[in-house]
C-alpha cells in the first residue's frame, strides 16, 4: 500500500560549546543553513550528541517579545519558555523538542538555558562576563551591560584569543576551572574561538581615570560573581547547586577590580 | 513568657567566606549577607537551643548589651530571617531535618 504521506527528510547538525554536543533536527534546509552560519566554528561532524532537540519551525500560538524566559522541571521534564519559543527536554532521556520560528535567536536562548543547567550539576557556570586567552591562560572580564566587556574585548591586542564578548563558560576541572569559547556573542557580534584554557583570574570591570587592578574582598567576590551568573531555573536544588559552586569558583579563581581607561594600554596589566 | 526556637531552613543555602555568611533563599534566589548578630543566631539555630539562651550566652557576651533589648532584638531579627523563609522560628523544639545546606562545608 503506497504511503500517505511523505515523510520530510530529516536534517541534522551537532553544536558544541564546552565540550558538550547538542544535536538539532529540522526539516528544513534553509534552517538548517542558517544555523550552520550562525554556528559557525562551533558546528562538529560529531555523530555523538550528548543533547538531542528536533526544531518544529511553528511558531508558538502565544508570542510576546517582551514576555520573560521561564524555566521550570516537572520530574525529569523541563520547559522552557520566552515570547518567542517553547521547549520541552527530557533530562533522562536527552531529547528534547523547540517550537519556534526560522531564526537563529530563539535556538540561541534555548542553548544558552540547557547549557546552564547541565553546567549547575557539574559545578560549571555561565557568567555574564567576556573571556580571552593570552599566554594560554583565560581572564574573564564580569559585569552588567555597560561596564566595559565589549570595549575590553575590541581592545584585546593581536596574541590574545577572544572567547566570548558576553557570555562565559567555565567549568571544573583538574583541580582549577577552564574557560571555554563560546557562539553566545554581545555588541560585538563576534563569535568567541572555539578554544580553552585553564582559568587565571577573575575581573570585576569598572571604568576610571587610569588603569589598575585592586584587590576584591572574598564577599565581595562571591556577591558579584552570583549578581553575574546566568541562571534561570526555578529549582531549589539547582539553585543551592549554583550559590555553592560560586564560592568554590571563587576560592579557586583569583577576583579583582579592574579599573581602566578606554584604549589597548589596559592589556599591559592581563598576563 | 513563651519560649522561641529558631532552626535553619533546609531549603536555603549557606556559606561562610571570610568570616561573611551569606544565605540564599531556595525560594526566590534572594541573597543575604547576615550581620554579626543575624550570624550568631544561624549558626545556634539547631531547633532545641531557646532564644534567651542563645542571648544570654552567645549574644549578651559578645555586644555587652542589656538582656531584655538583646532578647527582644534578637526576636525581632528572627522573625525577619523568617519572612524571608531562610529560618523557621517556633514555640516548641523543631525537630532536625537530615541536612542543612552549607552545615558541613
Amino acid at each position: 500500500m503506497p504511503a500517505l504521506a511523505t515523510e520530510a527528510a530529516q536534517l541534522s547538525l551537532v553544536i558544541e560549546v564546552g565540550g558538550m554536543p547538542v544535536r538539532m533536527n529540522t526539516s528544513d534546509p534553509g534552517f538548517l543553513a542558517l544555523l550552520q552560519e550562525r554556528y559557525a566554528g562551533f558546528v562538529t561532524s560529531s555523530h555523538r550528541a550528548a543533547i538531542e532537540f528536533d526544531v518544529d519551525l511553528n511558531p508558538p500560538d502565544f508570542i510576546d517579545p517582551e514576555a520573560d524566559v521561564r524555566v521550570t522541571r516537572h520530574l525529569n521534564l523541563w520547559t522552557i519558555e520566552r515570547g518567542d519559543f517553547h521547549a520541552e527536554w527530557d533530562q533522562a532521556d536527552r531529547r528534547g523538542k523547540i517550537r519556534q520560528s526560522a531564526n537563529p535567536y530563539s535556538i540561541d536562548g534555548v542553548l544558552r538555558i540547557v547549557h546552564t543547567l547541565v553546567l549547575a550539576k557539574q559545578g560549571g557556570l555561565l557568567v555574564h562576563s567576556a573571556s580571552a586567552v593570552r599566554n594560554g591562560k583565560a581572564f574573564l572580564f564580569a559585569g552588567v551591560s555597560g561596564a566595559g566587556k565589549t570595549t575590553i574585548s575590541r581592545l584585546a591586542p593581536a596574541d590574545t584569543t577572544l572567547l566570548t564578548d558576553e557570555i562565559s563558560y567555565v567549568r571544573p576541572q583538574n583541580g582549577g576551572y577552564t574557560a571555554f569559547g563560546t557562539p553566545f556573542t554581545g555588541e560585538l557580534a563576534k563569535l568567541g574561538e572555539n578554544v580553552s584554557a585553564p582559568v587565571e583570574a577573575l575581573y570585576l570591570l569598572a571604568q576610571g581615570p587610569e588603569n589598575r587592578i585592586d584587590p576584591v574582598a572574598p564577599g565581595e567576590a562571591a556577591r558579584s560573581v552570583l549578581a553575574n551568573v546566568l541562571f534561570f531555573a526555578e529549582d531549589e536544588e539547582l539553585v543551592q547547586a549554583v550559590f555553592h559552586s560560586v564560592f568554590e569558583f571563587v576560592s579557586r579563581v583569583r577576583v579583582s577590580r579592574l579599573t581602566f581607561v578606554p584604549d589597548a594600554r589596559v592589556w599591559e596589566l592581563i598576563r | 513568657m513563651s519560649r522561641l526556637y529558631l532552626a535553619r531552613n533546609p531549603r536555603a543555602a549557606a556559606r561562610s567566606l571570610d568570616g561573611e555568611m551569606m544565605i540564599m533563599s531556595g525560594r526566590d534566589s534572594t541573597l543575604f549577607t547576615l550581620n554579626k548578630t543575624a550570624t550568631i543566631l544561624w549558626q545556634s539555630a539547631d531547633g532545641t537551643t531557646p532564644l534567651d539562651e542563645i542571648v544570654a550566652h552567645r549574644i549578651c557576651p559578645e555586644f555587652e548589651v542589656e538582656p531584655a533589648v538583646a532578647l527582644r532584638d534578637a526576636e525581632n531579627l528572627a522573625r525577619e530571617l523568617a519572612s524571608h523563609e531562610i529560618m523557621q522560628i517556633s514555640e516548641l523544639p523543631i525537630a532536625p531535618r537530615n541536612s542543612l545546606p552549607g552545615e558541613a562545608r
